[in-house]
């Protein structure tokens, strides 16, 4: 195994693109994780007298309408971000494996069902049943984890089912399955470690997608709600004050776009790396 | 919008008061820039004004409406018998007169003969006295039922005089008259809420209808043989964008003419010379103001110096500085500043944190575990505001009042909830501890649907169910008696009483911020506001930018 | 060609059945009770209208009957009415604002194409070169935009600073006294902005699958063989490489139609244009659910019916299905 992981890391680092994409990341966590370190204000310090300030030495990203910092707040909402990001992918990644393996292992009656619950679910504009649904609940930042994650399975399923269709009738399953073991073991413990690969990929991808759905939501007010900073509704405000403070919709945007790219270029890294062995 | 509206309180939008009369600036220009001379300056017909609306009207009759979207259309479509003047008085609009009798039990109106409904039709008694009766109509699903509720008989005497008696002397009866009239002719023996006017409205009114495209525009023309004069602005066009940014660019760009202005807008927006030479802006007290609420059967909140202590914690001047940019006052009592009724002798609770403390630590709150946050019988001191989504200025009043809670030890969080799901979740569950909301005040002083004890049912307006007998009975003595000196004196106990009790903690009166396009003249800012004389406003011939075939 | 259309669209009502069942599961997360959200913004509600609401959705019987109640009542395009103040029908209002999202939907992907294939292609046969290197780099920036923040940076740039575009609406005032040029050419300003910005992330989507296509295409062997025939490159692209690149992308169109309604609600909502996506957006705020419901089911059939359609075009262009029937 240690040689797998080993030459993994070797080419992923031969990729420039993906090195870029793997350095964002980092990054990205680390400000999350030392936010309150890492901010030279607290994000919730209101200051009447310094209602949207442009940029200046003392406030790098200016101020917004409470007169609060907003570079510590654009630090402090990497946090939101990328736990959305995270718990989302978590949730839909385990849908999607289970229900992928599933369809792909058993085939026959159960995989024409599954796929198409699949097919119904890509019929719904996906944007429009998460806002149905945040409207039927309180839009609040678990509902948004489990909405996002509840609503971008589909795509991790479609992978793993086709990779256990194709690993399915190979031998070293088949060897398993003549010894003896049990279904659920020779789902989990043999086909779904060789089936991961685009798994990983999806899932990388999946945070990217994920930040841009919460920013969204939280844009139209239906994400994280004010006065706890979300990028999205930092942008809220920079379009309510799109003439006087150009500031307030540039730099929460540019985070959302640096953050989502650099997910994007380190999922396509891993992808173009693993692609001789992803099927077709 | 997002507050409960009083009877002609939506009408009263262009509220005005005291400070900065209209900025009449120096000589006019044309659209060419060169100055017009002030004999060109004349009434002419003409022109179209369009108005910013952030929200659509709902329904074009204003017995069914409970919207200001609704209502700033139905203003200018329907009259009521009486109406406020420029200065707050009442006067006649359909009604030529009125008499009442000595027992201040009956009102006799006389009505004008020459009005005519939009479609010809003559106005007469008959529509005084449907439109009462669609009020009292139990399956007439109206919010403005209660003042004809107490009409205890009707009658028509001719087709141009209704009398109206009442159980009790009632001094709002007579304001409450200033509702629209409804055309009989149109509406009686239908089901009011299947009406075509629900969207195709007749009215006798100043403007009529022409066009309604949802969620884009309605249009009104003017109605030539208005009973009053012919109105000089020939088309009233009104946009709505639901975002105050886009407006706001659309103003600039010329294709709206009027729109309500956000405090930073006022301040920071519009100060260039280009806006001093192309638009007026006006600035008055509004007719409203926002409070924080305390739900008064949460054992949190039923000390009495608990609520003075947290109306002593929070800096509100630093709201009015911070939220409306100084375009406000800090209110203290349920009354506008600069009106007849306002009562200056109450008790203030000026902002002071150290005093705030020790009045908490007298009612028993204490920081007794050291962790910053107060606490008594081993509870902490938390709560959680709540305010609907969608009003800014309201959300970051909030954040402020988290703030200067949080520097005497108490943790607040703050909730903000779509209006619907608001009202029914939890204002009529009673399920909130603090909220923070607005309400449109009217002319009348009469609050009673606000404070009463027994107003506190599921959809009552008293919902942090404040009960004390002594104020029912100023209230209800204030609307018992029709002198004003004697009324105020009523009024003046109440407002004591209340600054004691502190049922809210009152926070800010806003200042209502019009701005309009310079071409419009004979705007007369008032202390009712600045649109009582819409059917007065005029451009000037060489100044029309829009020209309407008839 | 025929029986394949009737397969497909036989086919189809599982999914559709599927899509009820899913929707009303959804309405069904609402708290409390629909006719109360009535009562509650207007006190005065009078109680007959509410028993009437209460006959129409069922609401005192079990979950299986409300269900095919409201089926029932979709089938004839009966979605109830909306709880908005105007309480009008809700299908009503979704069919006058169809028109417009599906407009600037249809023109998006049509920009989409005409910008896309050309990109894709040209990174494929020139693989590896400058173009190629700069179009993978602009797709990259595609996918990260955030389409709210590239509305608003447009806006502000056309809108604010040149003045060159509208910013709201989508019919400038004096409308009807434009001739019909001028009007067309009026919608067209007001659209420009919301077309670009909806079409924006997935032209990078499909310039890169076009990319991919074309790439595995040109290995085939049949290209190699029409090589060796002495072809010129552009017949061998143009004629043979392109048709069969082409097909899976008429797929992906079809599978991207509810990524582009869905995307509707943003730059409806910020460009103002009273479009579905505007509408449901409103509904939502509002808590109309029943406009929310009808919304959400219709989204969901036009996008069944945008994968018929480019089913159906797929095996238009592929004989070897049409063959087969």
């Amino acid at each position: 195994m240690d040689s797998i992981y080993g030459d993994f890391f070797r080419r992923l680092a031969r990729n420039k693109l993906a090195m870029v994409g793997l350095s964002v990341v980092v990054i990205l966590c680390l400000v999350a994780i030392f936010a309150d370190r890492l901010a030279p204000y607290s994000p919730t310090m209101i200051d009447t007298s310094k209602i949207l300030v442009e940029p200046s030495w003392e406030h790098p990203m200016g101020t917004d309408i409470l007169g609060r910092d907003v570079l510590s707040r654009i630090i402090h909402g990497a946090g939101v971000s990328l736990s959305v990001g995270f718990v989302a992918v978590g949730i839909s990644t385990l849908i999607g494996v289970v229900l992928g393996a599933v369809a792909g292992y058993y085939s026959g009656m159960v995989d024409r069902v599954i796929m198409r619950f699949v097919d119904i679910m890509l019929c719904f504009p996906t944007f429009f049943l998460i806002l149905a649904v945040i409207a039927f609940l309180q839009p609040s930042i678990w509902n948004i984890m489990i909405v996002i994650g509840v609503t971008s399975w589909m795509n991790v399923t479609r992978l793993v089912r086709a990779e256990f269709l194709s690993l399915r009738e190979r031998d070293f399953v088949l060897a398993a399955i003549s010894q003896g073991a049990s279904d659920l073991r020779v789902i989990f413990a043999h086909i779904l470690p060789n089936a991961m690969a685009p798994v990983l990929v999806a899932a990388t991808l999946g945070v990217a997608a994920a930040v841009l759905v919460e920013s969204s939501l939280s844009f139209l007010g239906l994400g994280v709600q004010p006065p706890n900073p979300s990028w999205g509704n930092m942008l809220t405000e920079g379009k309510d004050n799109i003439e006087i403070a150009w500031w307030l919709s540039l730099f929460p945007g540019l985070a959302i776009f640096i953050t989502v790219m650099g997910y994007n270029l380190l999922g396509e890294g891993i992808r173009d790396i693993l692609d001789p062995r992803l099927r077709q | 919008m997002k507050a409960k509206v009083f009877l002609l309180a939506a009408i009263l939008i262009f509220g005005i008061s005291g400070c900065n009369k209209g900025e009449e600036g120096p000589a006019q220009a044309r659209t060419d820039g060169t100055p017009v001379a002030q004999e060109d300056l004349k009434p002419a017909y003409g022109d179209m004004i369009i108005r910013g609306s952030i929200g659509d009207a709902s329904v074009l009759l204003p017995i069914l409406a409970s919207d200001s979207g609704s209502f700033d259309i139905t203003a200018l479509i329907y009259n009521g018998l009486v109406r406020y003047d420029r200065d707050l008085r009442l006067i006649g609009e359909l009604a030529d007169r009125w008499e009442i009798s000595d027992d201040k039990l009956t009102i006799r109106f006389f009505l004008r003969k020459d009005v005519k409904w939009q479609d010809g039709h003559p106005f007469t008694a008959k529509d005084v006295e449907y439109t009462y009766k669609a009020y009292v109509d139990p399956k007439t699903p109206t919010a403005y039922a209660t003042d004809f509720l107490k009409v205890k008989e009707f009658r028509v005497l001719d087709p141009y005089t209704v009398e109206v008696t009442y159980n009790e002397v009632y001094a709002p009866a007579l304001g409450s008259w200033g509702q629209g009239m409804l055309p009989s002719h149109l509406l009686e023996g239908k089901e009011i809420t299947d009406s075509p006017l629900k969207r195709e409205p007749v009215g006798t009114g100043p403007y009529r209808f022409r066009e309604w495209k949802t969620q884009e525009r309605i249009v009104l023309d003017s109605y030539h043989d208005y009973f009053e004069h012919r109105p000089y602005i020939d088309r009233v066009m009104t946009r709505i964008i639901p975002d105050p940014a886009t407006m706001f660019l659309e103003l600039k760009a010329g294709r709206i003419d009027q729109m309500g202005l956000s405090p930073l807008q006022y301040q920071r927006q519009t100060d260039s010379s280009w806006f001093r030479d192309n638009f007026r802006k006006y600035k008055y007290l509004a007719f409203g103001y926002a409070y924080l609420g305390y739900n008064l059967k949460d054992w949190k909140f039923q000390d009495k110096k608990v609520r003075q202590a947290l109306t002593t914690a929070i800096n509100r001047e630093s709201i009015v500085e911070g939220v409306l940019l100084g375009l406000g006052q800090v209110a203290y009592t349920p009354y506008k500043p600069d009106t007849f009724w306002y009562n200056d002798n109450v008790k203030k609770f000026p902002y002071d944190p150290a005093k705030a403390k020790e009045m908490l630590a007298e009612a028993g709150w204490k920081d007794t575990d050291g962790d910053g946050i107060l606490d008594k019988d081993g509870k902490p001191f938390e709560f959680t505001i709540l305010t609907n989504q969608g009003n800014q200025l309201r959300e970051r009043s909030a954040t402020i009042v988290q703030r200067d809670l949080r520097k005497v030890g108490i943790r607040v969080k703050i909730r903000t909830v779509e209006w619907a799901a608001f009202l029914k979740n939890f204002i009529n569950k009673r399920n909130f501890e603090a909220c923070l909301l607005g309400w449109s005040i009217g002319i009348d002083p009469s609050q009673i649907d606000i404070w009463n004890s027994k107003k506190i049912g599921p959809s009552e307006l008293n919902f942090v169910t404040y009960q004390n007998p002594e104020v029912d009975k100023l209230l209800d003595q204030g609307a018992a008696v029709y002198d004003p000196e004697k009324r105020k004196v009523f009024y003046d106990k109440f407002q004591e009483i209340i600054a004691e009790d502190q049922p809210y903690t009152f926070l800010y009166v806003s200042y209502a911020l019009p701005i309009i396009s310079a071409r419009f003249h004979g705007i007369d800012p008032a202390p009712i506001g600045i649109g009582y004389n819409f059917i007065d406003w005029f451009v000037p011939k060489q100044l029309q930018k829009y020209h309407i075939e008839p | 060609m025929g029986p394949y259309i009737l397969k497909r669209i036989f086919l189809m009502i599982p999914v559709l059945l599927g899509i009820t069942i899913l929707s009303f599961g959804v309405m069904k997360l609402a708290p409390g009770d629909p006719t109360s959200i009535l009562t509650d913004l207007n006190p005065n509600m009078n109680k007959e209208a509410v028993e009437r609401i209460r006959a129409h959705y069922g609401l005192d019987q079990p979950s299986y009957v409300q269900y095919f109640k409201w089926l029932k009542n979709m089938l004839v395009l009966d979605f109830g009415r909306s709880f908005a103040s105007d309480n009008r029908p809700v299908i009503d209002k979704i069919v006058e604002r169809i028109p417009i999202t599906l407009l600037i939907n249809v023109l998006s992907m049509i920009l989409i194409l005409m910008v896309a294939i050309p990109l894709g292609v040209m990174s494929a046969v020139k693989q590896n070169s400058l173009f190629d290197k700069g179009t993978t780099v602009f797709v990259f920036i595609g996918f990260a935009i955030p389409t709210f923040w590239l509305a608003l940076l447009l806006m502000i740039l056309f809108g604010v600073k040149l003045d060159w575009l509208p910013i709201s609406g989508f019919r400038s005032l004096d409308y009807p006294s434009l001739s019909f040029f001028e009007k067309i050419f009026d919608v067209s300003k007001h659209l420009i902005l919301p077309i670009f910005v909806s079409a924006f992330g997935g032209l990078a989507g499909m310039s890169r699958y076009m990319r991919s296509n074309m790439l595995e295409v040109i290995r085939q062997d049949y290209i190699t063989t029409a090589r060796a025939k002495g072809l010129d490159e552009r017949t061998v692209i143009f004629k043979h490489a392109l048709r069969n690149a082409l097909l899976p992308v008429i797929t992906l169109l079809g599978l991207s139609v509810p990524g582009l309604i869905g995307g509707s609600v943003i730059f409806e909502t910020i460009f103002a244009i009273p479009g579905m996506g505007q509408l449901f957006y409103q509904a939502v705020m509002m808590r109309d659910y029943p406009t929310v419901m009808g919304i959400l089911v219709i989204g969901a059939v036009l996008t069944l019916l945008g994968n018929l359609l480019a089913d159906v075009m797929y095996s238009w262009a592929d004989p070897r299905i049409r063959v087969s029937g």
